[in-house]
């Protein structure tokens, strides 16, 4: 008999955040994740919502493809506000 | 609970000197503390060594709810059955969260139970031992529990993202763990004087088996050194081992009993206590499966798990009916 499928489980926290991925549990189905999932991972009233995403349905970026996809946003630090200098005497900026 | 800090003698054993390219740069990225996650490359033996360290402490987790599961219908109250139930239930989840993590690595849930059913896998000694009172499940909470999070807070640290995000949890969990089993002694030792030494006789028979959970002496560590590299263990069985005696010794004088050891003495030269050496045969006795509880707890895991296998079975068989239900509804 095999394992049942692997599920990974996102939660909302009461403060207005984003989910956010807790880690991951075995379920038949989708109904039976999020019964699961409220089990594993919010006995502490951790969260209000949760998500159950089929981690065979995740399409992930490689470890190799880091480079390719990172490494250009390095070059632009012009994107940050720390690379431009203000002027003393100007104000709320 | 808990975890068994490298209880087993076959292995890897001292280390080695990175040799490819790619083992020297996963190596640095160690040292400059940047985590290792799944898809990594990852030497073979820094996988095998993790699903092996990291499916122990499953298990673990996952056998150490049977003695304090032995005292739920027999709690004294209502209320401590209800924190029982919840302690046992986080271990149950502490379990989960560890199982996931070493799945990860590449290995399914389903070899992990059957390797620990067929006695191949260990889990930590401890609770190999029974619960013969009342008072053993306060002694587990404050003296396992407690070597627990002092030997789990470092891998919160831990080189492998999955492991370290799995411990930060069940750190967080644990404390409430060594707070009730306090909690349980101090009622008893400010009960009846049979009260106090219910809890007496339960310390006697817990602070060795305790004791011994750290692990065997540094010098007979097997694991220790190249684990330490890899920073999967940051500090040694000995080292541990000391930190908890310090921190209980206060707590048990606390409570007024006496620690079953003529040797432990303050050394203020040393800055710590010193203490006697545990029976290490027992040790390794209880490992290769000859402590008092052994045998039964093997076989209530594997009862539990026949006898659910036909629900396991009805869900999936229940799941694939209803999607073939919607296909054609679609």
């Amino acid at each position: 008999m095999n394992d049942w499928p692997l599920w990974e489980i996102f939660i909302r926290s009461q403060h207005g955040l984003s989910h956010k991925h807790v880690g991951s549990l075995h379920a038949a189905d989708g109904e039976m994740a999020i019964k699961h999932a409220r089990d594993v991972y919010t006995r502490r009233n951790e969260g209000v919502s949760i998500w159950a995403v089929k981690a065979s349905d995740i399409v992930a970026s490689s470890p190799g493809d880091k480079e390719a996809l990172f490494e250009s946003a390095n070059n632009k630090i012009y994107r940050h506000p720390t690379f431009y200098e203000v002027p003393e005497g100007v104000k709320n900026m | 609970m808990y975890s068994p800090p490298e209880q087993s003698q076959a292995s890897p054993g001292r280390a080695a000197e990175p040799t490819s390219p790619e083992e020297r740069a996963f190596q640095a990225r160690i040292d400059a503390g940047i985590k290792i996650e799944p898809k990594d490359w990852m030497p073979d033996g820094y996988r095998k060594t993790l699903i092996r360290q990291i499916s122990q402490h499953a298990h673990s987790e996952w056998v150490g709810q049977l003695p304090e599961g032995n005292w739920i219908t027999r709690a004294p109250t209502l209320r401590r059955k209800a924190i029982l139930l919840a302690k046992v239930q986080d271990e149950g989840g502490h379990a989960l969260y560890l199982y996931s993590a070493a799945e990860t690595l590449g290995v399914s849930r389903e070899q992990m139970v059957a390797d620990l059913h067929a006695g191949k896998a260990k889990y930590s000694s401890i609770f190999n031992y029974p619960t013969l009172t009342w008072a053993d499940v306060g002694a587990i909470g404050w003296l396992v529990d407690a070597a627990a999070i002092i030997n789990q807070i470092p891998l919160c640290r831990c080189s492998y993202g999955p492991y370290a995000r799995a411990m930060v949890r069940i750190c967080k969990e644990e404390s409430f763990h060594v707070r009730q089993g306090y909690d349980i002694m101090l009622a008893l030792c400010r009960g009846t004087p049979e009260q106090k030494a219910m809890a007496q006789d339960a310390l006697n028979r817990w602070w060795w088996p305790a004791l011994m959970m750290h692990g065997p002496r540094d010098a007979e560590s097997v694991h220790s050194e190249q684990s330490a590299r890899w920073k999967i263990k940051l500090y040694s069985n000995d080292e541990l081992r000391q930190r908890w005696v310090d921190q209980t010794v206060p707590q048990a004088e606390f409570l007024g009993l006496t620690i079953p050891d003529p040797k432990l003495k303050w050394n203020p030269e040393r800055g710590h206590y010193d203490f006697g050496e545990p029976d290490w045969d027992e040790f390794w006795n209880v490992l290769k499966g000859n402590g008092p509880c052994n045998r039964e707890r093997l076989q209530a895991r594997r009862k539990a798990w026949e006898e659910g296998a036909w629900v396991r079975e009805a869900a999936l068989a229940y799941a694939a009916k209803r999607a073939q239900r919607e296909r054609k509804r679609a």
